[in-house]
This record gives structure tokens, C-alpha cells and sequence, in this order.
């Protein structure tokens, strides 16, 4: 047979790319339209976030290069970090914080898995879904903005705290985000998600199976398309999360199969309603209390070394801090979900066609910024 | 003065440039229109500065901003051909135009193939998007115009099918006999006709035209997420905009020939009320904008299909039911004799 082998094309898929989601370059052998093989060249975003955690003077200091990391969930990071700082320190934080951080954090997975659906939406040439998520991704933007001022990158979960407590009006502001937006999930499932050609173009591609998912340390919505009902909010609660009554949605047969791109997908808009059950509840039942009663005058944890992980939007992040007993942290390393999930790419796409190439990166979500840190 | 307008040559250039008088201000317009339609189906207000109204002076100042551009031709590019390739294009696209019927009294050239010469000579378009993207000496650019030319050759065949029931029913190739058969009211236009093979004929003919002239969901030679921008990658300034026009040039050449083929052409929907060639351009232009516009509602609602879905769609669902269309529309005629 080899002598009838077919020329193969190496075709470099960016770093300019429209739909690479920022600067990753794509090796892809190419068999005609068939993906041979996929090697993800990443680094082009590399900014040396674990020498510039080690430089800092403060460990507080760290929290706006957390920001930074995957730039779309900035306060899924600080929450991360935050958790992981207070642990090598040993505070607890009032109950009014780890509520506030929870609004926070699930409007935050919103507006991430808003820029996820949205993006592959325009992956598979949608346009118009694109834009109605960041209609609503705006509304959410605009409620941070009002509580921390930032739109993007927060600083807003500090160690020990909050740099501010919720504004006045923020409640009220919150509900009738929740009470727009609750439709707006409707239309998009009638726009895209059961859309016949977007299911033509995203079911039974680039299936995952749950145990190469496991093998490749693949988390998140990504883990749970393929049937694996991991979510660290419930099997490892942290920040009050045991409290919150909602449900994991998990990768199901009905339109394609488990661990393909359209439950890649349509996990992360069933959670997107699961996060607005849990901001409902958290609002519902707010304490009061004062935010920044238990942020430490001078951080100086004792020497030793801690390991968080939190539910991020893409999965699993964790912070490894290590303290030597100064005032900066000796060492901070970060597990990042986008870089774990990235690595099963070339598993999933070989045999694949171009199209579905973009089609399977689209599912995965990653943000470089965190891919690279 | 009388010997200058009884010049032949100098009336078949005049009458040859009509289509071309209406092509540009139209495109000028449909793609503000496109943006428009965008715009308000996504929550947005799209232009709205330039020239003051609504913006309706963006285009223009977009054309002027790609007269004035550098031209760049890569330098590794097969410098003729690539030259070449956006003229042939827009060429294939313009010449479609000489056989269709504005009004009952202008046609470029009322020749008894005009449907026949509107199919073969708007195949002209892939010979260009080949060339282009060949010549670009860019993969991307090669990838989009395989792509395009498998597209449009398979897509031509249902197209085809499509128009000859038509054909049939009528028992000629001249459009403007076409039109005028369909005289009166709005019933009689064939899309109403030998209910519903003709309505059939018609849906056919339009996803297939869609596929043909390169727009959602059967944009995939230009998939801008998978191949950038495809044939027209390494295409700048006025090159690219010529591949621009002639999009927007072909878009309503099939629009053109959809309604004179099914929704009448130039007559006026209420028999014999508000109809003259002056109403005749008017009907016609309006039935025509209104493809247009539905073309550009299907690019802003649904993705885009993938290759093999797309060779599925032509060739095992459009062409059978094209096929069967034509033995009962045969059938039809025979009995009803």
C-alpha cells in the first residue's frame, strides 16, 4: 500500500487564524480535506506569570497577573488564587464574602461560556448568535462594572475579602439580569443549538470518550460531554458551594453521541441555567456582614506550601502556592484547564476534515491567555 | 448626429451598458443593505455616520477607500493569472445579464437560448475563482477554490433541472417569452402554477442558486473561520472588490432569473393595473430585491453546511426530487393534452 500513499500538505493553521481563538498555530497534516495529524504549537502568549508571582512584593500583588490568566473568567482566578492563599494562611473568611464571591464567580462562568457558545457559533458560520451573546454578556459586564469598576480584568476577590462590597442596587440589577436572560437561553437553543445544520456540522465530531478524557487530565464542560459527572463544586466544594442546589449536566445520546462537539457545547448552555438557579439562591440568601473584615493587614503565611483547585469555566484550575515565610510568595504555579484540554486535540481530530478541525477546536474553548500564562 | 446613433457598434455598446449602470449603484446599495439587514437582525445599528442618513453613504466611501489602497500582487503568485482572475469573474457574472429582461421593452440581446446562455455563460465565474486561487500560490486560497469549483459544478446540475420544467412548460428558451406567458395576475406566475411541482422546481432552483453564487449556508469556499478568506485570500484593494461586485452582481443575476423563470418577471402582479415598461422595471427590480433580501436574512440565520454535507445536499437530495419533478411535470402535460 505505501506506494499509492496520497501527497500530504502541511498546512499552517495560524497564528494568525480567525478561528484558532487567539495566537495558537495548528500543524496540521493534511491527507486532501482529512486531518492526518494536528501538532498545537502554543507560546505565542508565554508571559512568564510564575517569574512575575515570585517578583512580587505582596502576595495580594499577584491577584491582578491571576486576572490576566484566562482574561474571560478573571473572577473564577482571583476566587482560585484567593482560596488557595487563605488556605497557606489559615483564615476564614465571612459567609457574606464567600456568597458575594459566588455571584461573582457564576455571572462570571456566564459571560465565559457566552464568549464560548458565541465564538463556535462563528466557527460553524453563525454570525448572529454571536452577537446576541454578547448582548447579554454586556449585561453581565455592566454588573461588574458597577461593583468593581473593571470590565474585563477585576481585581475584585482579594485575600481574605473583596476590594468592595456589592453597590447599592446590585441585587435588584442582578434579578433582572436573571429575568432577561432566562429567555434569551431559549432563543438561543431555537437560533443554534437545535439548529439542523449546526447539529449536522457539531454532532458525532470529534468524539471524546470518557476514558481518554480521563487519561489526557481533560476537565470541565469538556469531562462532563463525555459523560463523567465531575464537577469540583460538588465533589469538592469549596467557597460555600455545598449550600447551592443545582444539577451537573453531563453529555447525553439524545442528538449525537457522549463526548462529541455538540455536548461539548450544549453542556456549557445547561450550565449557564444551572448558574443562574445558583445566583437566584445566593441572592435569595445574602448575610450581611462586613467584606473586608478578614483581609490581613501584613500577609506572611508560614512556611509550607498549599494546593487549591476550583471549578473554573474551562475546568479544573489550581493554584500551588509555596510560601518560605516572607511577604511573596517563593513559588506560584497554576494548572490551567485550557492547557490540559488543549493537549487531547490531536487525539480527537485525527481523521477529521478541516472543517470539523475548527469545529473541534471551537468545542474545547480555550483561551490562550491561560493555555500560554 | 443621426448617423452616429444609426451606428451599430455604438447602440450594441449603449444598450450593453445599461446592466452595467444598474450593476454598480446596485451593489453599492445592496451591500449597505446587506450591512442594514445585519445589523437589525443582531441587535445592532450597523452605519450610521457616514454621509448622514443611516449611513447611506458607507459604501461608497468604502469603494474609495479600495480605489486608493496599494495594490499588492504576492510576489511568489502567478502574476498574470492573478490579474486576470477577479475580471473573468466579474465578466462571468455581468454577461449573464445580456439575456435577461428588465422590461418588457429592454433586453441586452433577445436571443430564443436566453435561459440556456444565462446557465452556461454564469459557469464562466468558476473558471475565475479557479484561476484566483491557484495563481494565489496560497493553500488557504487553493483549499477555497477546489472547494468552489466541486460546489458550483455539482450545484449547476439541480439548477439546471430546475429551470428545464420550466422550459417545458412553456416550450421555449427566450426569457422574455418566458415572462410574457405568465401574463395577469399574480396566479399566473409559474411558482403558482401545476401546484406544486412548479413551487418545487422553485425551491430547487433557489437553494441550488444559493449554492452557486457562494452565499450561507453553502458559503464554504470562503469560510472565513476554516480558510480564511479562500480564493480571495491574498486579494486586496480594487481586486478584491472586483471579486466583491461580482458577488453582489451574481447574487442578482439569479435573483433575475428565479423571477422571470416562477414570479413573472417584469409583470405587474395585478393583471393588466399598474403595468407599462416603466412599471416593468419596477416589478422587476422589487421582485428581485426581494430575493436579494432573502438571501441575505438565510446568511445572518444559518451556519454554514460542511464539504461532504454539501455534495450530500446536491446530489442526493436536491437532484432526485428535481428528477421525479420532471417525470410528473411530463406526466402533467401529457395528460392534461
Amino acid at each position: 500500500m505505501a506506494e499509492f500513499r496520497t501527497e500530504e500538505m502541511v498546512l499552517n493553521m495560524g497564528p494568525q487564524h480567525p478561528s484558532t481563538h487567539g495566537v495558537l498555530r495548528l500543524e496540521v497534516v493534511l491527507d486532501g480535506e482529512i486531518v492526518v495529524n494536528v501538532v498545537p504549537h502554543i507560546g505565542y502568549l508565554h508571559r512568564c506569570f510564575e517569574k512575575h508571582a515570585e517578583a512580587m512584593t505582596n502576595y495580594q500583588q499577584v491577584i491582578p497577573y491571576v486576572d490576566r490568566m484566562d482574561y474571560v473568567t478573571s473572577m473564577n482566578n482571583d476566587l482560585a488564587y484567593a482560596l488557595a492563599v487563605e488556605k497557606l494562611l489559615g483564615i476564614q473568611v465571612p459567609e457574606r464574602v464567600s456568597y458575594i464571591r459566588v455571584i461573582m464567580a457564576e455571572l462570571n462562568r456566564i459571560a465565559s461560556h457566552l464568549i464560548a457558545i458565541g465564538t463556535y457559533g462563528l466557527d460553524i458560520g453563525a454570525f448572529t448568535p454571536f452577537l446576541f451573546c454578547f448582548r447579554d454578556r454586556e449585561l453581565i459586564l455592566d454588573l461588574f462594572e458597577m461593583t468593581c469598576g473593571a470590565r474585563l480584568l477585576y481585581n475584585y476577590i482579594w485575600v481574605g475579602g473583596l476590594s468592595h462590597d456589592l453597590p447599592h442596587g446590585f441585587v435588584e440589577k442582578a434579578r433582572a439580569f436573571i429575568k432577561t436572560f432566562r429567555p434569551n437561553i431559549k432563543e438561543l437553543n431555537d437560533l443554534l443549538s437545535y439548529n439542523k445544520i449546526f447539529i449536522d456540522r457539531t454532532a458525532n465530531v470529534g468524539v471524546l470518550p470518557a476514558d481518554v478524557a480521563i487519561n489526557y487530565g481533560v476537565t470541565g464542560p469538556m469531562l462532563r460531554a463525555s459523560g463523567v459527572r465531575w464537577d469540583l463544586r460538588k465533589n469538592d466544594p469549596y467557597s460555600l458551594y455545598e449550600r447551592f442546589d443545582f444539577e451537573i449536566p453531563v453529555g447525553t445520546n439524545d442528538i449525537g453521541v457522549v463526548g462529541d462537539s455538540w455536548n461539548r457545547y450544549m453542556v456549557r448552555v445547561r450550565e449557564m441555567e444551572q448558574s443562574l438557579n445558583i445566583i437566584e439562591q445566593a441572592l435569595d440568601n445574602l448575610p450581611s456582614g462586613d467584606v473586608k473584615s478578614a483581609i490581613p493587614k501584613r500577609i506572611r503565611p508560614p512556611v509550607g506550601e498549599a494546593y487549591v483547585r476550583s471549578e473554573s469555566p474551562k475546568g479544573e484550575l489550581g493554584f500551588y502556592v509555596i510560601s518560605d515565610g516572607s511577604g511573596s510568595p517563593f513559588r506560584v504555579k497554576a494548572r490551567s484547564p485550557s492547557f490540559c484540554n488543549l493537549s487531547a486535540l490531536p487525539e480527537i481530530s485525527r481523521g477529521a476534515m478541516v472543517a470539523d478541525l475548527v469545529a473541534i477546536l471551537g468545542s474545547i474553548d480555550i483561551v490562550l491567555g491561560e493555555v500560554d500564562r | 448626429m443621426q448617423s452616429i446613433l444609426e451606428n451599430p457598434y455604438l447602440i450594441a455598446v449603449l444598450v450593453a451598458l445599461v446592466p452595467l449602470v444598474w450593476i454598480l449603484p446596485y451593489a453599492l446599495f445592496a451591500i449597505w443593505l446587506e450591512r442594514k439587514v445585519s445589523a437589525h437582525m443582531q441587535d445592532r445599528l450597523g452605519p450610521m455616520r457616514t454621509g448622514g442618513w443611516h449611513g447611506w453613504a458607507q459604501t461608497i466611501a468604502d469603494m474609495i477607500k479600495l480605489l486608493l489602497k496599494e495594490d499588492i500582487i504576492p510576489s511568489k503568485s502567478e502574476k498574470w493569472l492573478f490579474i486576470l482572475a477577479p475580471y473573468i469573474v466579474f465578466a462571468g457574472s455581468y454577461a449573464a445579464y445580456a439575456a435577461i429582461p428588465f422590461t418588457s421593452v429592454y433586453i441586452g440581446s433577445n436571443i430564443s437560448v436566453g435561459v440556456f446562455y444565462v446557465v452556461a455563460v454564469s459557469s464562466l465565474v468558476v473558471v475565475g475563482i479557479l484561476i484566483g486561487g491557484w495563481a494565489s500560490n496560497n493553500k488557504w486560497s487553493l483549499l477555497g477554490a477546489m472547494r468552489s469549483a466541486a460546489q458550483i459544478v455539482s450545484y449547476e446540475i439541480p439548477s439546471t433541472l430546475a429551470i428545464l420544467t420550466v422550459v417545458m412548460v412553456v416550450g421555449t428558451l427566450n426569457l422574455q417569452e418566458i415572462v410574457k406567458s405568465q401574463e395577469g395576475w399574480f396566479w399566473n406566475w409559474f411558482v403558482f402554477q401545476k401546484f406544486p411541482f412548479l413551487f418545487i422546481s422553485f425551491l430547487i432552483y433557489f437553494i441550488a442558486s444559493l449554492a452557486e453564487v457562494n452565499r450561507t449556508p453553502f458559503d464554504i469556499p470562503e469560510a472565513e473561520s476554516e480558510l480564511v478568506a479562500g480564493y480571495h485570500t491574498e486579494y486586496s484593494g480594487m481586486r478584491f472588490a472586483m471579486f466583491f461586485l461580482a458577488e453582489y452582481a451574481n447574487m442578482f443575476a439569479v435573483s433575475a432569473v428565479a423571477v422571470s423563470l416562477f414570479f413573472g418577471g417584469w409583470e405587474s402582479p395585478f393583471g393588466t393595473a399598474l403595468s407599462g415598461p416603466a412599471w416593468g422595471v419596477f416589478w422587476f427590480l422589487s421582485k428581485g430585491l426581494f430575493f436579494i433580501f432573502v438571501q441575505m436574512w438565510l446568511r445572518w440565520t444559518l451556519p454554514r453546511l460542511r464539504v461532504d454535507q454539501l455534495m450530500y445536499t446536491s446530489w442526493k437530495v436536491l437532484m432526485p426530487f428535481a428528477f421525479a419533478n420532471i417525470v410528473f411535470i411530463g406526466l402533467w402535460m401529457m395528460f392534461s393534452h
